[in-house]
């Protein structure tokens, strides 16, 4: 589904370059529900932007689904969005004053989905997360477990292939971290490709892969037999 | 375009702060009115300048003698000639593009004695030899009675028209002049009409104090003989009045053996002339206004292009939500320019309606007090120069929103999102 080849990624800063991804290989199959770990400044959150198509790269290859991802313009880089990746956030990035259903809806919008067709499905994917009962409530009045739950909705109206979650949990105490993370696997379970970007190890051990990153390089990439269970 | 998500999304971002959205707005409305009130003041200047002209014929000129200035065939220069009845024969003979040609001899007038009597009153009026086409060339209003004829000239009857202020100073406010005799210079005439001053102001007043008698009786009674005093004369439609002029002038100093070369034998004016330069002076009045306005109006648009500017700085991160959704640039850029234009027409259009409405108030307010306020009449703004407004607000919108809707795609997602 997701295939890297020696993808090289370096900001500047100044007059500094800043090498960020310094060589990343990597294939994450169809169905899989993998964890990107790593210290701060080890390019995680890079390496998940490229894949999700949020950042271009300097040098290498991305194939997402079989099609080579290089140089793309915004709106190619949109479209492919909008058809294929949902994204998840850490601070949730609910328009703060559309209803939940409405944000829920948004991707629809930007498709072009009828409004009638939009809203209803926008209510089944609430209910699909539990929330139903506040459809029509702002974001203000949901808890943070509830805030990101409608974010994951959002994220699966479009049918992605994949999911990209950048620190779904960070936000989230411990219990609605967990509440999330049982909403995450039950999709993975459904066929969606899922990425989540965590440097909690008990995110991560809910998940069949862990892929370390350090310092721009890939230190370790295991798979987690009991988690993908 | 039309879903109401569209709007709801302009709404959100406009309403977000209403007291910057309504000085914005009102930079934009205030920039219109402006433009709206000096149009519109600028048409009531020029419907009252030009109404000026509306009682005289636009393509007459008038033509009298001076003296002659340069010596010609034996005559010495300083020598002074006198038009004649001749000279009327010779123009209609000579000149086809004169369409009227009227002969004019004067008595009396500004700052004359009293020279016209009727029992113990008296008053000191214009009196003026006319003929029954001088009608054609200044337009004069009957009240009572009627003005001169053919027969009256062929008969050189002792008849008088006379001017309302005539009327008021020699007759009682019962009695009715129709009918009943004053006396010019010692020679009795009959009043046959009542006219009344076609100009509002000083000009009227003028107007109302003139006397007409036919041509041919006022060469009789005043012992004039054959002279003219001046000659009004229009040109044919079609035929510029100063090209007329030219021909009559040429005739007539041929006439007299003036010499051609000599400007200064005969004095002219040229109502054509007067008429044309003042049409130029307001084709610069009104491109002054559209110079002034526009300005007015782009310093409007540009307090819009600033405040979109702000209100895509601080969206910037939920415009990144949005892009990582899917919403393609050119989705993004649409709405602010929509926003824009609709923040621009919106209070461009209540600024219209406004500046229309002031100037319908002063149209009332001068029709009700009268409307001889002078050279002003009809204030207003057309409808051609509204919908031309209006068009370069749109236009104005669209560019004020251009500057920010590219600065809201010009941040890549991934630094939209981290913003904060």
């Amino acid at each position: 589904m997701l295939r890297l080849e020696k993808i090289h990624k370096s900001y500047t800063i100044g007059k500094n370059a800043l090498h960020v991804l310094k060589g990343i290989d990597l294939t994450i199959e169809e169905g899989e529900l993998a964890a990107i770990m790593g210290s701060s400044g080890s390019g995680k959150s890079t390496l998940l932007n490229i894949l999700g198509l949020l950042d271009d790269y300097d040098s290498g290859e991305y194939h997402l689904d079989g099609r080579l991802m290089k140089g793309l313009s915004e709106t190619r880089a949109a479209i492919y969005r909008s058809q294929s990746l949902g994204f998840v956030f850490q601070s949730f990035n609910l328009i703060p004053f559309k209803t939940a259903a409405e944000n829920v809806a948004l991707p629809l919008y930007y498709q072009k989905v009828r409004r009638k067709k939009r809203n209803k499905l926008a209510r089944e994917y609430l209910e699909k997360v539990g929330l139903l009962e506040w459809a029509d409530h702002l974001p203000t009045e949901l808890s943070g477990g509830q805030m990101q739950r409608v974010a994951i909705a959002r994220a699966l109206i479009s049918r992605p292939k994949v999911i990209f979650a950048d620190e779904p949990t960070g936000a989230l105490d411990s219990t609605t971290s967990l509440e999330v993370m049982d909403v995450l696997q039950a999709i993975n379970a459904e066929g969606v490709t899922m990425v989540i970007v965590t440097h909690e190890h008990d995110i991560a051990g809910m998940c069949g892969r862990v892929i370390h990153l350090n310092d721009g390089m890939i230190e370790t990439d295991e798979r987690n037999a009991a988690a993908a269970a | 375009m039309f879903d109401l998500d569209n709007w709801q999304e302009i709404y959100h971002a406009l309403a977000s702060n209403k007291l910057r959205t309504f000085l914005t707005a009102f930079g934009v409305f205030w920039g219109i009115f402006l433009l709206m009130v000096m149009l519109g003041s600028g048409s009531g200047l020029e419907n009252g300048v030009v109404a000026g002209f509306e009682d005289e014929a636009t393509n007459s000129f008038f033509v009298w003698t001076r003296r002659t200035s340069i010596p010609y065939r034996g005559l010495p220069s300083g020598r002074r000639f006198e038009l004649t009845g001749g000279d009327t024969e010779a123009i209609r003979l000579h000149v086809p593009e004169a369409a009227v040609v009227a002969p004019r001899n004067q008595l009396g007038g500004f700052r004359g004695g009293n020279n016209v009597t009727r029992g113990n009153k008296a008053g000191g009026f214009s009196v003026m030899g006319d003929i029954p086409e001088y009608i054609q060339i200044e337009s004069v209003p009957i009240v009572g009675g009627r003005f001169l004829n053919q027969l009256d000239l062929d008969e050189k009857r002792k008849i008088a028209v006379i001017g309302t202020r005539v009327r008021d100073v020699l007759f009682e406010e019962s009695e009715d002049p129709i009918g009943d005799s004053i006396e010019i210079n010692g020679v009795y005439f009959k009043v046959v009409g009542v006219f009344e001053p076609s100009d509002s102001g000083e000009g009227g007043g003028n107007e109302a104090e003139t006397i007409f008698v036919p041509f041919t009786t006022f060469q009789n009674a005043f012992n004039h003989g054959d002279q003219v005093d001046w000659f009004a004369i229009t040109a044919v439609p079609g035929v510029a009045a100063s090209v007329v002029q030219e021909k009559v002038l040429t005739l007539l100093a041929a006439r007299h053996r003036v010499a051609p070369e000599d400007d200064r034998a005969f004095g002219h004016f040229n109502m054509e002339e007067e008429y044309n330069q003042i049409q130029g002076l307001f084709g610069g009045i009104s491109m002054l206004i559209w110079i002034v306005g526009t300005g007015t109006l782009a310093a409007g648009a540009i307090g819009v292009s600033n405040i979109m500017m702000i209100i895509v700085k601080e969206r910037t991160k939920e415009i990144g939500v949005r892009r990582a959704v899917g919403a393609r640039p050119s989705v993004v850029m649409r709405q602010i320019v929509f926003e824009a234009i609709l923040l621009t027409s919106a209070a461009g259009y209540v600024g219209l309606l406004a500046g229309v409405g002031v100037m319908e108030g002063v149209r009332k307010l001068l029709a009700s007090a009268g409307g001889n306020v002078q050279m002003f009449k009809n204030p207003g703004v057309d409808l051609e120069h509204a919908v031309l407004a209006l068009v370069v607000l749109v236009i104005s919108g669209t560019l004020a929103g251009l500057v920010p809707a590219q600065r809201a795609v010009s941040v890549s997602p991934v630094d939209a999102l981290r913003a904060e």
